[in-house]
């Protein structure tokens, strides 16, 4: 008993994997696997509907690629804070502001990004609309910012304090010994730190359904409004009618997706050996 | 022999970069900061006992969120009802019963990591299409607590690991050596042992299924429900959809968005309310710790 309640999470994920393809795959009678991932046409509900997921692939990985940009840094550099500079007591503050940013919802930051940022960009760039890849990239980066800083803090503080001493022995500075030492041995979880926190960006719905501006078209720059694949599922799916290639070519979106994430999920799996890994 | 020089510079390399390192924290926390004051201040002033205790009216525009409340309240209890049972007895068995290394319990692990990077839409596809349509559900309460649920698993099962631990080898040992079988080890002495760990992560996930839009998006949630539910087969309304119902459907942004900053209010204060109850679980049981 307790040994099948066990696989319960294994029988979920197969469950899942099961579904997105009973209910994606019919949408392939209607247009091919290259047509649809190579066609720069999304018009679901014209007749005919033209499923062309290209500039949706091409939204989810530009504002990913953005998110990256802002987060990478951000979160790196406050990983190594907290790892190596911030006194005990500074650790007990910044500890919960790091989890309250991970926990805020995040339609909550979609909000915060349409009436705060989304008018600041506009009038900043002087732009129409302030609902582009750019502001979807930079609500998203800090989103990720929690989950990078607390991966990046678990590596480096699990690198062996001899090689810290060893360094200081030879006449290192702290910076040099971080450069020279630290880094490089916690280089894998570094790694991992930032693949997870693509992970989370790429899959990321409510947000980037309100930032991002929701136009289906080929992104030509990083100040237009693009639309992902999760937020074209999430917008799309209360509309389409069960059974239509509409409906299944929403979930065929959801197989794409699920594989970067599943990707995404390998790499990381090959950075952190199995058992020292936790789930957020 | 080191030029006095040569160390000036080093070390001016090393102040600079550890004012970047200082600066990005200072940043993360101001970024924090911004978004709790810009809600909160024009948020607060919106809420008041009517708000939080009304239903909507004219569409949207006026009235309060008491059916989304309720509504949250009941997803995030259903979600719990699925997700702690399979949640505690996954870690029991990965925990307590397997060995680390059999092949089960690899492919268990797998299955929960790659369960935690599935997204949140995803899992909205699946209760849609599982519980929604194949099982006949409905959009409900019923089907959005199992999508909340199974979402929620991976999380569970990885706290109450951490938890049971967390409980010193000694504790099971003096239990066996009493003559106590394996399950009565674990059901009279690990797990209420590691009781105040279960209760943080259990928590700590209600805070997060509290949040979540998109699984319950296609699965329980509706814009406008004219009663509260009054079985688990009905749809509710529900906090995070509202906000999004506010700042999307209607034809009046300027009712209705003065209400989405007072919904978030209430998101967001109930998110602080949660990690800081799971803040003071963990530092009180660590206090109160007998070994």
């Amino acid at each position: 008993m307790l040994f099948l309640v066990a696989f319960s999470s294994l029988f979920f994920l197969i469950g899942i994997v099961v579904i997105l393809f009973v209910e994606g795959l019919p949408v392939f009678a209607h247009v091919s696997l290259s047509q649809f991932l190579f066609g720069k046409r999304w018009y679901p509900t014209s007749s005919p509907p033209q499923f062309g997921a290209l500039p949706l692939i091409l939204g989810s990985l530009l504002v990913t690629g953005g998110g990256l940009l802002f987060a990478v840094p951000l979160g790196l550099f406050a990983g190594i804070f907290l790892a190596e500079l911030c006194p005990p007591r500074g650790r007990e503050v910044m500890k919960p502001i790091i989890e309250l940013l991970a926990d805020i919802p995040s339609v909550v930051y979609g909000f915060f990004g349409v009436v705060v940022i989304a008018p600041f960009v506009r009038d900043l760039l002087s732009l129409s609309t302030g609902l582009t890849a750019f502001t979807a990239a930079l609500i998203l980066g800090i989103m990720a910012v929690p989950s990078i800083v607390s991966v990046i803090e678990d590596t480096l503080t699990s690198v062996p304090r001899s090689y810290k001493e060893a360094s200081f022995a030879l006449g290192a500075t702290h910076w040099e010994t971080l450069r020279r030492a630290i880094l490089p041995a916690a280089s894998s979880g570094i790694g991992a730190a930032i693949v997870l926190g693509a992970g989370r960006i790429i899959g990321e719905t409510m947000a980037v359904l309100m930032v991002a501006g929701g136009a289906p078209v080929i992104p030509k720059s990083f100040f237009q409004p693009v639309r992902t694949l999760t937020a074209t599922i999430a917008v799309e799916m209360g509309e389409a009618s069960v059974g239509s290639p509409h409906y299944h070519s929403l979930f065929s979106l959801a197989i794409v997706l699920f594989l970067f994430t599943l990707v995404l999920n390998i790499l990381v799996e090959n950075l952190i050996p199995g058992g020292r890994r936790r789930v957020r | 022999m080191i030029k006095e020089e040569g160390l000036k510079r080093r070390y001016l390399v090393q102040n600079i970069w550890f004012a970047i390192f200082w600066l990005s924290m200072i940043l993360i926390a101001a970024v924090l900061g911004l978004i709790l004051y810009f809600i909160l201040a024009r948020g607060i002033k919106v809420i008041n006992w009517e708000f939080l205790t009304a239903i909507p009216r004219r569409g949207m525009t006026e009235g309060g969120i008491f059916p989304a409340i309720v509504g949250t309240f009941y997803l995030v209890l259903g979600s719990i009802v699925v997700s702690l049972p399979l949640g505690v007895f996954s870690a029991i068995y990965l925990t307590e019963y397997a060995s680390s290394d059999s092949p089960a319990v690899k492919a268990i692990r797998t299955a929960i990591h790659c369960l935690a990077g599935v997204p949140s839409v995803v899992f909205g596809l699946f209760g849609l299409a599982v519980f929604v349509k194949i099982l006949g559900f409905g959009v409900s309460v019923l089907s959005g607590s199992l999508t909340l649920g199974i979402m929620s698993l991976p999380v569970v099962i990885t706290s109450v690991e951490e938890a049971l631990k967390a409980v010193p080898l000694s504790f099971r040992e003096a239990s066996l050596a009493l003559g106590a079988n394996r399950w009565t080890t674990i059901w009279r002495v690990v797990l209420p042992s590691s009781l105040p760990g279960i209760l943080t992560g259990l928590i700590l996930s209600v805070g997060r299924a509290a949040g979540e839009t998109a699984p319950i998006m296609f699965t329980a949630a509706v814009f406008y429900a004219r009663r509260l539910p009054q079985s688990i087969f009905d749809p509710v309304m529900a906090l995070p959809y509202h906000i999004y119902g506010l700042m999307t459907e209607g034809t009046r942004p300027d009712k209705q968005v003065p209400l989405a900053y007072g919904t978030a209010v209430v998101l967001i204060l109930l998110v602080i309310a949660v990690d800081f109850i799971a803040i003071y679980l963990r530092g009180k049981s660590r206090r109160t710790r007998k070994w």
